[in-house]
């Protein structure tokens, strides 16, 4: 969850929805997003809604922001009364295993009986690499957990501690080595690059060792310098360096290269998945990127819901909850939504989220109405794969992924 | 100070504007440079004859400025007229007439000064003479006129009377004795410069039976009265209701209204031989009244006009664009409102591919146009932003065409065979161990020295000939960096010559950009190019492709850089929680584009165009290049 929580509407306090919104839930496929705001410590390029105990005092424990996040699936319940049974999963934080595990089997179990698990369904959490243990990934697995994330970020001493992440090297590999012994058939490992103090031999030896553990899924993630972290105080004083474009794009034409010479594919920007592992890519995002409902419960998590796509005008509803535990503890306490703002999307915001989610996927994006020359000259240019545009969609290339917000912005330009 | 009721200093009953004798008439101006008291003493001389009372007298410029304001009306005295009693026990009427102090306006400061028959050199005591003051001396003494030198700010801790007298003595050519030492502030010495301009200044002649002729020596717009014209009357009489003749013009106007100023307008029935006063005819145009023109009776017209008449004549010229297009209408009603007032200022619509729909604006000089861009943006609430200045040149192409180019882009394509721009006297003065910067200067800026003289031992006068181009940029703020602010610097147009001149465009992707093409001398087209290139490619955001920046002239390209293309352009992270925050991120981006200027398919930030507008001296000085 990103620190900085949108500008909208307020909410209703009952967490009421436009009717044919709740009525389409029924109709679209759902996922839930359940988040845990506790690390042990704070990381130096981090900005999400994330608490340490030192920050929460007594609003730290967990016992009750576990209770809280039960009332709002009760709540979320009545608003969405009819659904299908949850298609995903994703627990993430934060640092999700702070908790006993029992209260994350707790958490699903409520889940399940509140909306119902689809038999198949991707049930993941985010797993912190030093303190995890066969014990606990064995419970996770009692519980219906299918798949682990590690925070693996790189696999270089000395850019762990520019990150100021407390794991070694080599824990979150044996992390991730421990989850496919337990059992778990899909485990990720997050990667930044472009670190501070990052050469191309660090950033190689990360790619291999990913690899090495025996993974099926690896997300690497340009590093982004978030205002009001430790990181960009460090860099505007000059201590470190901010990492340049320039080395940002090496860096991921140096995994693309990697990668897909050692079995994996692209399926979204930042995202690669064993060709071999089926079920390897993971469902619970692509739902964000399909633009499918989903429920966020916790402290400053999004939700949205969609118009069912038979309805004549499209309209979404997208809204944020409170960022602070005790506060959103408070309002559930008393019955309220948690929500602190919210948007309704038109037409017109549905379809520029369309393209920028959409264009971000291997699968591609339909050559909008009227953009064939567009499509045509960035074929020409190497920044869409011919193949794909064969087939009339926009399927980017390596090039073109590094651009691919400039290329959205072509796309919302009125066509010329 | 007291005045007795009728002796010699004091107040008499005045003698009628009409009916003055010629021999009680006194007509005086006051060279000076701006801040060495001129107008402390103008207020001093209202005061102590009497038109303005002592107190009102006291309240100084920037009151005169509030009153303006909360009239409405300018009440700027282009000339009062003063009655005093002389030492003769006399009445006498002095005129004092009002010179504009710039460098631009020489020319019409000699037709200030071609109304009068002396002028109060007037020099601050603690600094001496300065290079504007000096050119208008010359200007004043080449007119004939008696000069009065006086000190001023003689009750300064800082001043050195003697060494100032013995410098301004050796300048008009008098004894030291003979410079009257005077505090505008104090009243001290004032009478006695008033008694000297009557013992001094000649008496104007004209026949007064002879057709009527007036030099029209100041024009000012007045948004209640129409034009007000101020004139000095040479021969016959102007009177009220009369049709007068424009000579230049032929234009024929009913006199509605003439007076004198003292210090408020005071209609009287006419204006005789010598009077100095103005006319209202109810024209809503500067220009149909012009500085420097014979006023004549349509009846009864003068056969020959008073010399030295010249048509405005705009030598430095400009593109002004509105920062927001939108604005261009508000842009051409400001100009227009403004030419009423401006004769010698000129525009035309011109189309720039980078800045859209602006004015190619000519002006007297750099100065006139700071002015005009300066009122521009105060009184008419307009961003502007203007392209480099360029001067007026003279192109012949081999088959014998010639071409008056005043913008770059019209410069000729074909071959071309002479290019001729003006240049400039310039008047240097400065304290003399300053004498090697200013000459490494303007030795850089193709300068030829003309000559040298030494005012005193530690003051000289430079005279340089300069192309006008090599000063339109930022050479005064170079003199005055490289002298610590002392010297001073006047210059006048002094005919053309031919130069090695090219011109060099600016390639953006192959795109020429108009606003930035510059023709320069040749040895110094190189640094120009590169100066500009460098400066591009730091302003210039990455591209999706490569944007070459080229300085070429013709086909030749002199200098190249490279706007490197973006290779990275997109956010690692977009699930759940980013998707609204990003969003609205493109839909920022989107809008920002649309400030954009496209030169092809190159997006440039219109604030990078102002940046190398701003930063760019065509004229630049290749032997230390900026970086």
């Amino acid at each position: 969850m990103p620190g900085q929580l949108p500008l909208g509407e307020p909410a209703p306090p009952d967490g009421r929805v436009p009717q044919g919104l709740s009525q389409a839930a029924a109709l679209r496929p759902l996922s839930a997003y359940v988040h845990i705001p506790f690390c042990a410590s704070r990381c130096g390029y981090c900005d999400f809604t994330t608490y340490t105990p030192a920050e929460l005092g007594e609003h730290g424990a967990h016992q009750p922001y576990v209770q809280a996040l039960l009332q709002e699936m009760l709540l979320a319940r009545r608003v969405v009364p009819d659904t299908p049974p949850l298609q995903s999963v994703f627990v993430g934080g934060g640092t999700p295993t702070l908790l006993p595990v029992a209260q994350l089997g707790r958490i699903l179990e409520h889940l399940r009986q509140t909306f119902g698990l689809a038999a198949d369904a991707e049930v993941t959490t985010e797993a912190n690499p030093e303190t995890l243990t066969p014990a606990y990934l064995e419970a996770l697995l009692q519980a219906g957990f299918t798949r682990i994330s590690l925070g693996m970020q790189s696999a270089a001493p000395h850019v762990l501690a520019v990150l100021q992440r407390q794991h070694t090297p080599g824990q979150a590999v044996r992390a991730a080595q421990m989850a496919r012994q337990a059992g778990f058939a899909h485990v990720n490992l997050d990667l930044i690059y472009g670190s501070p103090g990052e050469s191309d031999t660090d950033w190689q030896r990360s790619l291999e060792q990913t690899v090495g553990a025996g993974v099926d899924h690896l997300s690497a993630y340009s590093l982004i310098v978030e205002p009001g972290t430790r990181l960009a105080a460090q860099i505007r004083r000059g201590e470190l360096a901010a990492p340049t474009p320039d080395v940002l794009a090496d860096r991921y034409e140096q995994a693309e290269k990697f990668l897909s010479a050692n079995g994996f594919l692209w399926y979204e920007v930042s995202n690669w998945a064993r060709e071999d592992s089926p079920g390897a890519q993971c469902r619970h995002n692509l739902a964000y990127w399909r633009g499918d409902n989903w429920w966020g419960f916790g402290t400053g998590a999004h939700s949205h819901l969609g118009q069912a796509p038979s309805a004549g005008q499209p309209s979404a509803l997208r809204w944020w909850n409170v960022r602070h535990p005790r506060d959103y503890a408070a309002r559930l306490a008393a019955g309220h939504s948690p929500a602190a703002g919210r948007e309704l999307l038109g037409p017109g915001e549905i379809s520029t989220e369309h393209l920028m989610l959409g264009l971000r996927l291997a699968s591609g994006l339909p050559v909008p109405p009227g953009r064939d020359s567009t499509a045509a000259r960035w074929a020409g240019e190497g920044l869409v794969e011919p193949a794909g545009l064969a087939e009339g969609r926009l399927v980017l290339t390596v090039r073109g992924r590094l651009l691919a917000d400039a290329l959205v912005r072509d796309l919302l330009d009125e066509p010329s | 100070m007291s005045h007795s009721s009728n002796g010699p200093g004091s107040r008499q009953p005045s003698l009628d504007p009409g009916h003055s004798p010629a021999s009680r008439i006194r007509n005086f101006c006051i060279i000076a440079h701006i801040d060495h008291g001129k107008s402390t003493l103008a207020d001093r001389m209202l005061g102590i004859t009497g038109v303005l009372s002592e107190r009102q007298a006291r309240a100084q410029y920037l009151d005169r400025m509030d009153i303006e304001r909360e009239r409405g009306i300018t009440i700027k005295s282009q000339a009062v007229r003063l009655p005093w009693t002389g030492l003769d026990g006399q009445p006498y009427v002095l005129n004092m007439i009002d010179t504009p102090g710039h460098v631009d306006f020489t020319y019409e400061v000699s037709r200030s000064l071609a109304a009068c028959e002396g002028a109060v050199l007037l020099v601050d005591a603690a600094q001496g003479i300065e290079a504007q003051t000096l050119a208008n001396l010359y200007l004043a003494m080449e007119n004939d006129l008696t000069i009065v030198p006086v000190l001023n700010k003689i009750d300064l801790p800082a001043a050195q009377p003697d060494k100032y007298a013995a410098e301004v003595a050796g300048i008009v050519g008098c004894e030291v004795d003979e410079v009257l030492r005077v505090s505008a502030k104090t009243g001290q010495g004032v009478p006695e410069v008033l008694h000297r301009i009557i013992q001094q200044v000649p008496a104007p002649t004209g026949v007064a039976q002879a057709p009527a002729r007036a030099l029209i020596f100041d024009s000012v717009y007045d948004a209640y009265r129409g034009v007000v014209t101020y004139v000095r009357v040479v021969d016959g009489t102007l009177t009220q209701r009369q049709r007068i003749l424009m000579m230049s013009t032929k234009a024929t106007h009913e006199l509605l209204e003439v007076g004198v100023i003292s210090p408020e307008p005071v209609p009287v029935p006419s204006l005789g031989v010598g009077e100095v006063g103005y006319l209202i005819t109810g024209v809503k145009d500067v220009r149909q009244s012009r500085v420097g023109d014979t006023i004549t009776l349509a009846s009864a017209a003068a056969t020959t006009a008073l010399t030295g008449y010249k048509d405005p004549k705009p030598m430095v010229f400009a593109g002004l664009y509105p920062l927001d297009g939108s604005d261009f209408p508000l842009l051409r009603e400001a100009l227009d409102k403004l030419q009423l007032n401006d004769a010698a200022l000129v525009y035309e619509p011109e189309t720039s591919a980078a800045l859209g729909f602006g004015y190619r604006c000519g002006f007297l000089g750099l100065l006139h146009l700071e002015i005009v861009r300066e009122r521009l943006e105060r009184e008419f609430n307009l961003d502007l932003i203007s392209t480099a200045p360029n001067v007026v040149y003279r192109v012949q192409v081999e088959d014998g065409r010639e071409f008056i180019v005043t913008n770059p882009s019209e410069f000729p394509t074909g071959k071309v065979a002479q290019i001729h721009e003006p240049v400039i006297r310039a008047t240097v003065l400065s304290p003399s161990e300053y004498i090697g910067a200013i000459m490494e200067l303007c030795q850089s800026r193709r300068g030829t020295l003309g000559g040298m003289d030494y005012l005193s031992p530690e003051r000289v006068e430079i005279r340089y000939t300069l192309p006008l181009a090599e000063i339109v940029y930022d050479f005064f703020d170079q003199l005055k960096s490289k002298t610590r602010g002392f010297a001073s610097l006047d210059y006048e147009i002094d005919g053309e010559q031919q130069a090695d001149l090219v011109k060099v465009d600016i390639l953006l992707h192959g795109e020429p950009v108009d606003a930035f093409s510059a023709i320069v001398h040749k040895e110094k087209a190189y640094a120009y190019g590169v100066q500009l290139a460098t400066r591009l490619r730091e302003l210039i955001p990455r591209q999706q492709f490569e944007v070459p920046i080229q300085a070429a002239i013709g086909s030749r390209v002199i200098a190249r850089e490279t706007v490197r293309a973006m290779r990275k352009d997109v956010l690692a992270k977009c699930y759940g929680g980013d998707i609204t925050r990003k969003r609205k991120l493109l839909e920022k981006q989107k809008e920002g584009k649309k400030r954009m200027k496209m030169v092809g398919r190159v997006e440039v930030p219109q604030e990078a165009f102002i940046a190398a507008l701003s930063a760019t001296r065509p004229a630049a000085d290749s032997s230390k290049g900026e970086k």
